[in-house]
């Protein structure tokens, strides 16, 4: 039996759930997500994705430019924006709750970091520090 | 309904906690080739040209980049049909009132569209590891053939595992009909499918790119 003294649990109104029965769908989910993008920004996303895939393909034939400094950095830049374009607009981590931001971008952090210190040790980063 | 404390649903909490799982192991692996690069005793190498000095056997650079590129535009492009079936999905109670309407609004083109195009990357993958094979490298062959093979090898059983789960979503989207209720199991999908795109974006440029 319920003690009739104890006070109802306060729920926070943002917190909520959806009474039983209802659909989730549509995109307003939760209060602290956004609306997700429309199909013209999908396609907007996916020009600027082939473009930048084209011009990573197209500096790798260009002799002096491999050869260059800027040839790895700039394929590590490009590859990075491509990266993060796609998680934030198709993963919609721009959009959804901080939680799922969190989720990911923390073991990415350590997993990144942890190439790095890996290439200082064992890699070619090592070799030409000795 | 699965929700948590939180007001969001302990599934997609859950395909978030995964992916960051899964981007360890395939920074394990990418690690792995780097800590490898250069340092293969004998060819085929990835860039370079080499002559077997035992059979006088010359070995060009193995990595084929304009297949290679054709393959990442094909997954990029995945992408693309996947986040619009997912948008159909989300929208099956918007009416649709012209053919483009419908056209957008279809699950089971976009989602038949994402499992072609990864079932495409899955043959590309397998033309290129087939002719790795027949110009002398295999998994045994050097310190690049060991990581390469392996690096991409998961990443293609990825693929293969997300091209099943896109049929099954599709078997059921002809069975049945995916409805709106249904939004969170192809969200989970499409979380999973544009990870094993995001993880090629960095293999393509790692592996095949720089040199």
């Amino acid at each position: 039996m319920a003690d009739p003294h104890t006070p109802a649990p306060v729920i926070d109104p943002s917190h909520a759930l959806p009474p039983a029965g209802e659909s989730t769908a549509g995109h307003a989910h939760h209060p602290d997500e956004k609306p997700h993008p429309t199909w013209k920004q999908y396609k907007w996303v996916a020009l600027i994705l082939a473009v930048i895939t084209i011009a990573e393909v197209w500096i790798y034939y260009i002799p002096a430019f491999v050869a260059s400094r800027l040839f790895v950095p700039s394929l590590l830049i490009m590859s990075a924006i491509k990266f993060a374009i796609v998680v934030m607009f198709y993963m919609h981590l721009r959009y959804d709750h901080k939680l799922f931001r969190v989720l990911f971008t923390g073991p990415l952090i350590i997993a990144i970091t942890s190439v790095i210190a890996l290439m200082f040790l064992f890699g070619q980063v090592a070799l030409r520090l000795q | 309904m699965h929700y948590t404390a939180t007001g969001l649903d302990n599934r997609k909490i859950a395909i978030w906690a995964f992916i960051g799982s899964e981007c360890m192991l395939f920074m394990s692996l990418i690690s792995t080739y780097l800590i490898y690069k250069g340092k293969s005793v004998v060819g085929p190498f990835p860039h370079e040209a080499w002559t077997d000095p035992m059979t006088g056997r010359v070995f060009h650079g193995i990595l084929d980049i304009p297949v290679t590129s054709a393959s990442t535009f094909v997954l990029l492009m995945s992408s693309l049909f996947m986040v619009l079936a997912l948008a159909a999905v989300q929208n099956k109670h918007v009416p649709k009132h012209t053919t483009g309407d419908r056209i957008l609004g279809s699950s089971r083109l976009w989602l038949f569209m994402t499992a072609l195009a990864g079932t495409t990357f899955l043959g590309f993958q397998a033309f290129e590891f087939t002719s790795f094979v027949h110009e002398g490298l295999t998994i045994r062959r050097n310190l690049f053939g060991s990581t390469f093979f392996t690096l991409t090898g998961f990443h293609g059983a990825h693929v293969t595992a997300g091209v099943l789960w896109l049929l099954t979503l599709l078997a059921i989207d002809f069975k049945r009909g995916l409805t709106a209720a249904d939004e969170m199991v192809v969200d989970m999908c499409a979380l999973y499918w544009h990870f094993v795109d995001v993880v090629w974006i960095a293999i393509f440029t790692l592996i095949y790119l720089i040199r």
